[in-house]
């Protein structure tokens, strides 16, 4: 990928610069559009409404009017806010959820870094949201903001250890850090996958398989409540907090903060469907393959990936929209007392099993 | 000046420039932030050495620890409690004369060691390395190492659970 743009560029500096922003306009900012109307859509029809119906087919421009009027709003800084660090802030969170794309390979040709490191940089790169996130909660000067931001900050840093507790187990049966080779890994059918036991055949990949069912729920579930979704949304429930802790953000400001939740809510699908169901690989092989025409197997791996991460950001929607929100204490509970004690469990008997 | 220099110079600047918002700054939330961003640079750095896998724990230890600080911070700063935090310079000789001793020393072993410098090439990943030496040489220091933090953590819970009576 890179030596290709460099060809056909010329000029390394500027094909470097290519690579950054490709996943920011092929993919984020035309799912961030596909996902707002989504959202509104699928929680809508749960609620046997219809949602937006006027702009559009099925309202699916409605995303490019709210892009227009978030655009044309007035910005806003409170009085009594500390400027600097406001203004910051929203660019803080976005650059985070975004730094964690570099590492995210959506096809076998379509990867930003190739980087050993892969997954280990995410866990590290998300503490860099919380930063944000706590300095936009600070900076509003209100106490719905600050409030926000605090939990915020305790309930991603709690929810981090089973999901790295998780990602560990998945790292000591691959052996890599590198979410390219995971995803490298289990090529072939869908059985060849994780979820199923990785694609080693014999007695460890049947005694795997529940306890990466276990896992992939953790995973699922701590990834969750980083990205601050329903029902682990305290840090902005709506009806203790306002907003949380972008209460006192209006326009493109807001629209950051927006784009940066919808941004981890796929990379933390894209996350999940690496490590357990096999990344852009496909279930049932390939056309390419069939047709003889190798070009066309990374835009396929393209279309696998995209269609397993929107499905997983989907079932983060219906989760929204049946679940009710957890307490404070009972979130801090579920992390402490359940997820982090079955997590450890289920890293020592992954262990053992890949031992024998 | 290639690509390479361009991120050394980029990260170093980074670096010294938030280093010294951390120590001039009278507010302590700047200066938190203003950490968080050193160690950044700091861990840019290292990746750039090729030393993947410290930077990438400098960004998680740190950071992540900051974050705490920060915590501590904004619970003392005077926009919420009013408690008013005192910051200014002290000891402004003794301090003068330690640093200068500091930067001479630094100095002259940077001038006066022979430097073995080997050509660039794409450094391999060091995970794995890491991860064997641990496991092998330096076994028992990692293990005392686990032993210390988990003595830690458990410290930390009895003194936070004492209130019971």
């Amino acid at each position: 990928m890179y030596e290709f743009l460099t060809n056909l560029i010329g000029n390394e500096v500027l094909a470097w610069i290519i690579i950054a922003a490709l996943p920011l306009f092929v993919v984020i900012l035309p799912y961030a559009l596909v996902a707002i109307w989504l959202e509104r859509k699928v929680s809508a029809h749960m609620q046997d409404r219809l949602g937006p119906m006027i702009t559009g087919w099925h309202g699916w421009l409605q995303s490019f009017a709210d892009v227009l009027k978030l655009l044309q709003k007035e910005d806003l800084v409170p009085a009594e806010a500390d400027k600097k660090l406001f203004n910051i802030a929203p660019a803080l969170v976005f650059t985070a959820s975004y730094a964690a794309f570099a590492v995210i390979p959506f096809s076998s040709a379509f990867i930003g870094s190739g980087a050993e490191i892969g997954i280990f940089f995410i866990l590290a790169i998300s503490s860099f949201a919380v930063a944000g996130i706590l300095m936009g909660g600070w900076a509003s000067n209100n106490k719905y903001s600050l409030i926000g931001a605090m939990r915020s900050v305790a309930q991603i840093i709690s929810y981090e250890i089973p999901t790295a507790l998780i990602v560990l187990s998945m790292v000591m049966i691959t052996g890599t850090l590198s979410l390219e080779k995971i995803s490298a890994m289990q090529t072939g059918y869908f059985w060849n996958w994780y979820i199923f036991g990785g694609p080693e055949w014999g007695l460890t990949k049947f005694l795997l398989i529940p306890f990466m069912f276990v896992g992939f729920l953790i995973l699922y579930m701590s990834t969750l409540a980083e990205v601050n979704r329903t029902p682990f949304d305290i840090p902005e429930a709506e009806s203790e907090l306002v907003g949380g802790y972008h209460t006192e953000y209006s326009g493109m400001k807001f629209a950051m903060f927006f784009l940066a939740e919808y941004a981890n809510m796929f990379a933390v699908s894209a996350i999940v469907s690496i490590i357990f169901f096999g990344g852009y690989q496909s279930p049932v092989g390939y056309l390419g393959d069939l047709f003889g025409a190798s070009w066309l197997i990374p835009f396929e791996q393209l279309f696998w990936f995209v269609a397993k991460g929107l499905f997983f950001v989907f079932v983060q929607m219906w989760l929204r929209w049946t679940l009710p929100r957890l307490r404070v204490d009972q979130l801090m509970n579920l992390c402490w007392k359940y997820l982090i004690p079955y997590s450890i469990a289920n890293l020592i008997i992954i262990g053992i099993i890949s031992l024998i | 000046m290639n690509l390479y220099d361009l991120i050394f110079y980029l990260f170093a600047a980074v670096t010294l420039l938030s280093a010294a918002v951390v120590v001039s700054s009278k507010n302590i939330i700047y200066s938190a932030f203003s950490l968080v961003l050193t160690f950044f640079g700091v861990a840019g750095l290292y990746i750039l050495l090729g030393a993947d896998f410290i930077g990438v724990v400098q960004i998680l230890v740190y950071v992540g620890g900051i974050m705490i600080l920060l915590l501590f911070g904004v619970m003392l700063t005077n926009k919420i409690t009013s408690v008013d935090i005192r910051t200014g310079t002290v000891n402004v000789l003794p301090s003068a004369i330690a640093i200068g001793v500091f930067m001479g020393l630094v100095t002259s072993i940077m001038i006066w060691t022979k430097w073995v410098s080997f050509p660039t090439e794409t450094p391999l990943t060091t995970t794995n390395e890491l991860g064997k030496l641990l496991i092998t040489e330096y076994v028992l220091i990692f293990e005392l190492l686990a032993i210390l933090l988990l003595v830690a953590l458990i410290g930390a819970a009895s003194i936070a659970r004492r209130d019971k009576e």
